[in-house]
């Protein structure tokens, strides 16, 4: 049933879907015609159905060892255990972009699933918006990487997955980071539908801000992994390298979290209805551009692992297509949507703005410094590099008094806000960050991680207090202050958990730029004191993997003769693939990593010596778990009632009666 | 805001990423027709003097040979940097071997043992008029080399002509060195 | 591409580069203070063979090279801008992970003042022009306005 034969019968009924998708439901919203439109829903759920069966149909053709699929045999062998032999799947190009149009079409049945309150028309243009992007990727997908091309014969063999990528860290980063950015398709597929309708109102905003809040959660989270999943397999302790593809997710994430506040604007106040759409339309054309011309070799990076510019043609037209006629429909009709009320620069939607000037200025950094490079050698035959120390130097600068506002602006009113009472709000906050200044400089050194550090403290109190000062904390009683935080809305809970995220992940940065490493050649009994601890090299052995030889090292950590942890790093040689991996030994105690990596060994028997290189990492865990409480953050404030029942529903009957 | 100024500032998207859009089209072209190699690295000593340098010989092969020796030959040599334990430099000696029939070429052995060098070079038959050891890379940084195999084309009096970090064939001397050397 | 770099970098994408990331601890200088400076020098200097990775982050055999290059030339007691000429007069721009500011880098490194510049000016501009002529509400939005304030 479920055959390599079926699953491309599959994939090509939907890409038809899809195209129907896509042309019906516009047809339709443009003849005034409901019945039409009224399809889309049907056709949505249709194509995710006809995908999960090709999506599965690959996953059974790996599962079963189905040698006789060009993709089975390049990336998955006989050998390979079950789990990643299923996760394999999506580890190359074609099951990628299988993985892809997958999630694009669960994006779509949850609109038509979940978006029953919409008017008919504006949920049909945003389904056929969907469609039309569906049926591009799955063309794509059928036309220039099928992955249920057979190969003829079929090897006995399959050539095996890296060994690198059997982790399952790797495994589930794809389909989450995948998630966030196809998320995006729908803010997306949003703003080109209000584009066609001609109008943005605060229902617009309503509705797109869950969207957008859900993928900029799922890539939240996908940035997190990554970058914890090379700071516990590269195995020297980096976290974030400024790699083409780290930017290409960093920066659809910064015009995404743009995204999330000026939908507020929208929300609340009728304002930034332009902006907003462009954000939208930008933030799903960076992911699309991120996602595809990262892999087609223009990009000086790692993870070009489809150099095949027929492919690269094919996306580019397709880009052309997506991003060119969004954003020409936006040039074209924009200009006649209405402008939003007036406001005071010194209000909540006055920070708003000036958050998203700053998010959207580092994210014009981050993409020039990217695109710099490639630019520099088409037009002046120059080959130049962009890395770390430009980025480090050109962001911080402007995530300073993004640290500075953020604390601000929660405690600002809508409107206009009067400065003596709203300095009175942030009293509070102020002296706890003096008092965080007073622990950076005692914990910390350097001006900047000080600076930064504090201010990081500055958001964190800010957001604690503002909580609690509208909880009414002080001049209310227990019970009081019980209801009052039982009807602060979940979105305030949210707004308030996803900037303490934010600051837990400064502070873990802060930290990481005291880290301290060492690098020393010792024999077994041998102890090496780093930053306070004393690192002993306890015993060395050898043992055999299932398809590995592995050594493997025994370090005990003290601290003042007191036994902190036993780490076992471990070298590994697959020998079928002559490759070498280290296995990091990481110990937490959520404050402080003690991290430690073996190497060569030197010499043999009792004479042997081995290289060690143990690192003390302040803080570490605070960067991915800063993540994490940011994304739950968004879950939390997608619970929010307020945004799935009530208003949109009485406005769509007035849409619906003046269609 | 008036409307054209707003008009122009709506426009404004759609031009920068058609810029864009127009440069990758350009690129993903170049990189088709091998114009456009985005992981190339541009020597920046091409067109200047060959830096100051003295190396010993491989075992069985001579004395090995100094910038000043270089600088006095009469003839353009090609002077090419390779190692034992370098595949492309395996597939290249073929190549080498018949353009040495048309120009003198030097070879530098990079980050290799000299008896594993020197049996790497005799073993079809060498391609080098002269042959010297850089033992620890130290030379090759100062040419700019960053991986073997790779080549320059020196001019009589010691300037480089011509850098290539491709593994040499007899095309890539007619299409690239020849010209270069009818201009001498 | 068929030379060592690409070898380079299948083993380092394979995962054998990633092996040899414990180094030598021979090569660090016995003095702290002159090895952090030369951490800090080796940061900004590409490892030309990888893919943005400094000579200090990298296992390849270049970048080792390098390294011990810097640090030789700390405890000569060159100047940071020496070792950096140096190694720019060999390999070129690319070896600087930070451009130099030049003509052609200009846009780069203004891009945050001027991103920066761009956003407040369109905001200030919508927001005064806005506030010198409010538009009229159409009867359609005022409907709308209506509607919406009885909703609150």
């Amino acid at each position: 049933m479920f055959g390599p034969e079926q699953g491309h019968f599959a994939l090509a009924l939907a890409c038809v879907l899809a195209l129907i998708q896509f042309v019906v439901p516009l047809w339709g919203a443009h003849k005034r015609n409901a019945r039409l439109v009224a399809m889309a829903p049907f056709l949505a759920v249709s194509q995710l159905f006809a995908l999960a069966i090709s999506f599965f149909s690959l996953i059974i053709c790996a599962v079963r060892d189905d040698f006789s699929v060009q993709n089975v045999a390049a990336n998955s062998a006989a050998s390979k255990p079950l789990l990643y032999k299923i996760t394999g799947v999506w580890g190359n190009h074609e099951g990628s972009v299988l993985l892809w149009t997958l999630i694009l079409g669960v994006c779509g049945a949850a609109v038509s699933t979940f978006g029953r309150n919409l008017p008919d028309i504006l949920r049909g243009r945003v389904l056929a918006v969907l469609g039309g992007v569906s049926a591009g990727f799955q063309l794509f997908c059928l036309l220039t990487s099928d992955p249920f091309d057979r190969v003829f014969p079929a090897p006995m063999d399959g050539q095996g997955m890296n060994p690198l990528l059997q982790d399952p860290g790797l495994a589930f980063h794809p389909p989450i980071l995948y998630t966030g950015y196809v998320g995006f398709a729908v803010p997306f597929a949003f703003a080109v539908a209000a584009l066609l309708e001609g109008r943005v109102d605060a229902a617009w905003g309503r509705w797109v801000r869950p969207w957008a809040v859900a993928a900029w959660c799922f890539l939240t989270c996908g940035i997190a992994l990554g970058s914890w999943w090379s700071y516990y397999v590269l195995g020297w302790g980096g976290y974030w390298f400024w790699d083409p593809v780290e930017n290409a997710s960093l920066i659809p994430w910064l015009t995404g979290t743009a995204l999330v506040h000026s939908a507020i604007v929208v929300e609340k106040r009728e304002g930034l209805k332009i902006w907003t759409v462009l954000l939208a339309i930008a933030t799903f054309s960076f992911s699309l551009s991120g996602t595809f011309l990262v892999r087609s070799g223009i990009l000086n990076s790692v993870h070009a692992f489809a150099n095949d510019p027929a492919r690269g043609v094919f996306i580019l037209a397709l880009l052309a297509l997506v991003i060119g006629g969004s954003l020409a429909l936006f040039a074209w009709r924009a200009p006649s949507l209405t402008s939003g009320g007036l406001f005071s620069p010194v209000s909540r939607e006055g920070s708003l703005v000036l958050n998203n000037i700053l998010l959207c200025s580092i994210c014009a950094v981050v993409v020039t410094g990217t695109m710099y490079p490639p630019f520099m050698q088409l037009l002046a035959g120059r080959t130049i590099s962009v890395g770390k120390p430009f980025f480090d130097a050109a962001t911080i600068p402007l995530t300073i008094p993004l640290l500075l506002a953020m604390g601000v602006g929660t405690a600002l009113p809508w409107k206009r806000a009067q400065l003596a009472r709203t300095f009175s709000h942030l009293f509070v906050a102020a002296i706890l960050a003096a008092i965080g200044l007073v622990l950076c400089f005692w914990k910390f050194s350097g001006a900047l991680p000080i600076a930064c550090g504090a201010l990081a403290i500055w958001v964190m109190a800010a957001s604690v207090t503002d909580v609690l000062r509208r909880i009414g904390l002080g001049h209310s009683s227990r019970s009081e202050m019980l209801a009052r935080a039982k009807s602060l809305p979940r979105s305030s809970w949210g707004a308030a958990l996803a900037h303490i995220g934010a600051g837990i992940t400064v502070l873990g940065l802060c930290g990481m730029s005291g880290a301290q490493h060492a690098i020393v050649e010792i024999h077994v009994g041998e102890t090496r004191s780093l930053a306070g601890d004393d690192w002993t090299l306890v015993n060395v052995h050898d043992y055999a993997g299932p398809n590995y030889r592995a050594m493997q090292a025994d370090i005990a950590v003290r601290h003042n003769g007191k036994l902190v942890t036993m780490l076992h790093p471990e070298k590994r040689d697959f020998t079928t693939q002559n490759q070498t991996t280290t296995e990091v030994a990481i110990h937490t105690n959520f404050i402080t990593d003690l991290y430690g990596v073996v190497g060569d060994r030197h010499g043999t028997g009792a004479d042997a010596t081995y290289v060690l290189r143990l690192h003390k990492n302040p803080l570490a865990p605070w960067m991915w778990l800063g993540g994490l409480v940011m994304a739950i953050g968004g879950a939390f404030s997608l619970s929010d009632r307020r945004l799935r029942v009530g208003a949109p529903k009485r406005s769509a009957a007035r849409t619906m009666a003046k269609a | 805001m008036n409307a054209t100024r707003r008009g122009l500032l709506t426009a404004l998207p759609i031009v920068g990423a058609g810029v864009l859009g127009v440069g990758f089209w350009k690129m993903l072209q170049g990189m088709e027709s091998g114009g456009f190699d985005p992981r190339a690295i541009k020597n920046p000593n091409v067109g200047r003097p060959i830096p100051e340098f003295a190396m010993p010989g491989l075992p069985g092969l001579g004395d090995g040979f100094t910038d000043k020796e270089l600088k006095a030959e009469t003839r353009p040599v090609l002077v090419n940097f390779f190692a034992s334990w370098c595949i492309p430099c395996v597939q290249e000696m073929p190549g080498l071997r018949s353009i040495s029939r048309n120009m003198p070429i030097w070879g530098i052995a990079y980050e290799d043992k000299p008896e594993n060098a020197s049996a790497f070079v005799q073993r079809d038959g060498t391609p080098y008029a002269r042959v010297a050891s850089d033992r620890h890379g130290r030379v090759a940084i100062d040419w700019g080399v960053t991986g073997v195999p790779e080549s320059f084309l020196v001019a009589p009096g010691g300037r480089i002509l011509w850098h290539g970090s491709a593994a040499l064939d007899p095309q890539i001397y007619d299409a690239e060195i020849r010209p270069r050397l009818a201009g001498l | 591409m068929k030379r060592l770099s690409a070898l380079l970098l299948a083993v380092a994408l394979a995962g054998g580069g990633i092996a040899l990331a414990v180094d030598d601890p021979s090569e660090m200088l016995p003095n702290s203070v002159q090895e952090k400076r030369a951490e800090a020098i080796g940061a900004h200097l590409r490892c030309l063979v990888c893919q943005n990775e400094s000579i200090e982050d990298s296992s390849a055999p270049l970048a080792r090279d390098l390294r011990k290059v810097v640090r030789e030339q700390v405890a000569a007691g060159k100047s940071d801008q020496q070792i950096m000429d140096w190694m720019g007069d060999r390999y070129g721009e690319f070896i600087r992970l930070a451009p130099q500011f030049s003509w052609s880098t200009a846009l780069l490194w203004l891009m945050p003042a001027l991103a920066l510049v761009a956003g407040l000016v369109i905001a200030w501009r919508a927001t005064r022009s806005r506030i010198v002529t409010p538009v009229p509400l159409s009867d359609d939005e005022r409907a709308r306005l209506d509607a919406l304030s009885g909703r609150e």
